[in-house]
């Protein structure tokens, strides 16, 4: 284009000039857009580090009125709840992809994946109020295992549509040589394609993880909360999110540092695994789908 | 020559996956875990209605018609402000996403040299990553206090918590959508397009603002109303400074509620049947409205992403 000098009319230095305008524009929006990130994070680390010590991660939450204490109870709550999701979602989502995968290409396919799309966008909250209609009335009780469900429901949906592009993405050749070889359909999928999947599939799961540890809305009236430190899956259980919202819609400054120093572990514990996963899979990955 | 592989190839096809009793439990098997997502989907509407049923008999349309909201006394429940609250904190974060997302997408797609490109895009995604409930500690510490001394500088009084914090945080968490996929659209627009512009001697802007944009367009709409999906679910930040107040004001600056809000707020110490029934059909109510939304989006993107399909092959 530069071969080719526009005559200077006043015209054309007008177009010229709404060219350099519009793209003016455009670098000041993409500033905007970076500086909500750069002061979330500059404040969840200024407010959250120095809020951060060892008591937080060991210790029980203090009564109200008095400070010191930690969280450890819902740290412990938190992974427990990660863990009876991924019970639910992983198998779901996993074997769900490959079906999407291997099979998925005919009107039953394009159906599942629009269910998934539709239940990826359901807002969280009423997620909720279905495992507290499925689980928490059948159980008389607010309990561990409802908020694992209902954090189980949303990764569904993320870690199928995952597993199914990375599934999608084994060479055909690594798929024909193991039928060639004479290996059952079944077979070549659980050994050589997911062999070859393994490292992506892996990375979507702890995105997944990561974007459900952050999740509050869906554990306020399934998993509810707890003061104390609990282990049983038929009780209510503590967990990070939870517990971060309390303690910053309360009146005391300690329970709002400790509320900036849980935002802190659960910022971080996301930013790594995002970060991790771009750098694994040198940026295949998207956060936002 | 004449050899007839046909009876000994080991690969012989009956039925859809030859006789291998295997290869048919891995289809059925596969799909019948996949077939759990439409039923979740089924469940949903059915456990939600049959809950909110004693709501939608006792109050029927006057649930969306009244501004009154009380547990305690009379059980008079109407959930207007709320879904007033909800449509208008999320049509105030479109009025302050749409022109940064799509400025960001445009300088991404097309302005930003190839090094910024990924990093930049990289951090704007992270924008989602962030959880909800530290956005919604960041806006009661940092931003309200922030509009409170606007409020104060233009003579109002001081509340700080209110429709444009709401609309404010919503715009920061519907940014990363909104610029992703319209970024995607805008790249999907066959090379052909820009190279004929060009050739007519058109200004970049020009060839943007004409052929991309026309090609992109039900795109980015599309784009701009699954940001919108997104606003009108999001419940914890939005719960924490919106001020969580039943009223309707035409003022940015009052408080209000939304249909999340109520849920985050009541649902877990509701007192009684009939105020867990009102705020199960608030929940049906959002239900309706983020399917319909969505479903509206995705046929949008799909659209262009198929007419992407097609000008690649022309």
């Amino acid at each position: 284009m530069s071969g080719l000098k526009r005559e200077r009319t006043w015209r054309n230095m007008r177009r010229a000039m709404v060219n350099r305008l519009m793209w003016a524009g455009a670098i000041l929006a993409t500033l905007i857009a970076l500086v909500p990130l750069a002061l979330v994070l500059y404040h969840v680390l200024k407010l959250g580090l120095p809020a951060l010590n060892w008591a937080f991660f060991t210790q029980l939450p203090k009564p109200v009125g008095e400070t010191g204490g930690g969280m450890a109870n819902a740290i412990v709550g938190t992974l427990i709840l990660i863990g009876l999701a991924s019970l639910v979602g992983l198998p779901v989502g996993m074997l769900g992809g490959i079906y999407l995968a291997e099979f998925g290409n005919g009107r039953a396919g394009g159906f599942i994946r629009f269910t998934a799309d539709v239940l990826a966008s359901v807002p969280s909250i009423v997620i909720g109020v279905l495992v507290w209609g499925l689980v928490v009335v059948p159980m008389k009780s607010f309990s561990a295992l409802a908020g694992g469900v209902a954090l189980g429901v949303m990764m569904i949906p993320l870690v199928m549509r995952t597993t199914e592009e990375l599934v999608r993405l084994v060479p055909r050749s690594q798929r024909e040589a193991a039928l060639a070889l004479g290996a059952t359909r079944a077979k070549t999928t659980f050994t050589v394609v997911m062999a070859a999947a393994r490292g992506g599939v892996i990375t979507g799961v702890l995105l997944a993880v990561a974007r459900i540890a952050g999740e509050t809305a869906p554990l306020i009236f399934t998993a509810l909360n707890n003061r104390f430190m609990s282990l049983r899956l038929d009780q209510p259980i503590a967990s990070l999110p939870v517990t971060i919202w309390n303690y910053a819609t309360s009146p005391y400054s300690d329970w709002i540092a400790k509320a900036w120093a849980g935002s802190f572990v659960l910022v971080a514990l996301i930013l790594i695994l995002s970060i991790a996963a771009r750098y694994a899979t040198r940026g295949r990955f998207r956060l936002v789908r | 020559m004449t050899v007839s592989t046909d009876k000994s190839l080991p690969l012989r096809r009956r039925g859809p996956f030859g006789a291998n009793v295997g290869d048919r439990v891995f289809h059925w098997g596969t799909l019948s875990i996949a077939l759990i997502v439409p039923a979740v989907i089924l469940l949903l509407w059915f456990v939600l209605t049959l809950d909110a049923l004693p709501s939608i008999r006792r109050f029927g349309v006057h649930f969306f018609t009244r501004v009154v909201w009380d547990p305690n006394l009379s059980l008079e429940f109407g959930a207007l402000d709320a879904i007033f609250g909800t449509v208008v904190s999320s049509l105030l974060a479109l009025l302050i996403a749409v022109p940064i997302s799509l400025g960001t997408a445009l300088f991404l797609a097309e302005l930003a040299p190839r090094r910024l490109r990924s990093p930049v895009s990289f951090l704007i995604e992270l924008l989602a990553a962030v959880p909800s409930i530290v956005y919604g500690l960041w806006g009661v510490i940092v931003m309200v206090p922030a509009i409170r001394q606007i409020e104060l500088w233009l003579g109002k009084p001081p509340i700080g918590y209110g429709m444009l914090a709401a609309g404010l945080i919503l715009a920061i968490m519907i940014l990363p959508y909104i610029t992703s996929v319209s970024r995607e659209v805008i790249q999907a627009v066959p090379r052909a397009q820009r190279e004929a512009s060009f050739a007519l001697g058109a200004t970049q802007w020009e060839t943007l603002r004409g052929p991309v944009l026309r090609y992109a367009r039900s795109g980015i709409l599309g784009a701009i109303i699954l940001g919108l999906g997104r606003a009108l679910g999001e419940t914890m930040a939005v719960t924490m400074v919106i001020g969580n107040v039943h009223e309707i004001s035409a003022s940015l600056f009052s408080p209000g509620y939304t249909l999340p809000s109520l849920l985050a707020n009541e649902f877990a110490e509701a007192s009684g049947a009939l105020h867990t029934s009102a705020l199960v059909e608030a929940a049906l109510v959002l239900l309706f409205i983020t399917i319909i939304v969505n479903a509206c989006a995705r046929l949008l993107i799909w659209r262009v992403a198929k007419g992407q399909a097609r000008g690649v092959t022309e």
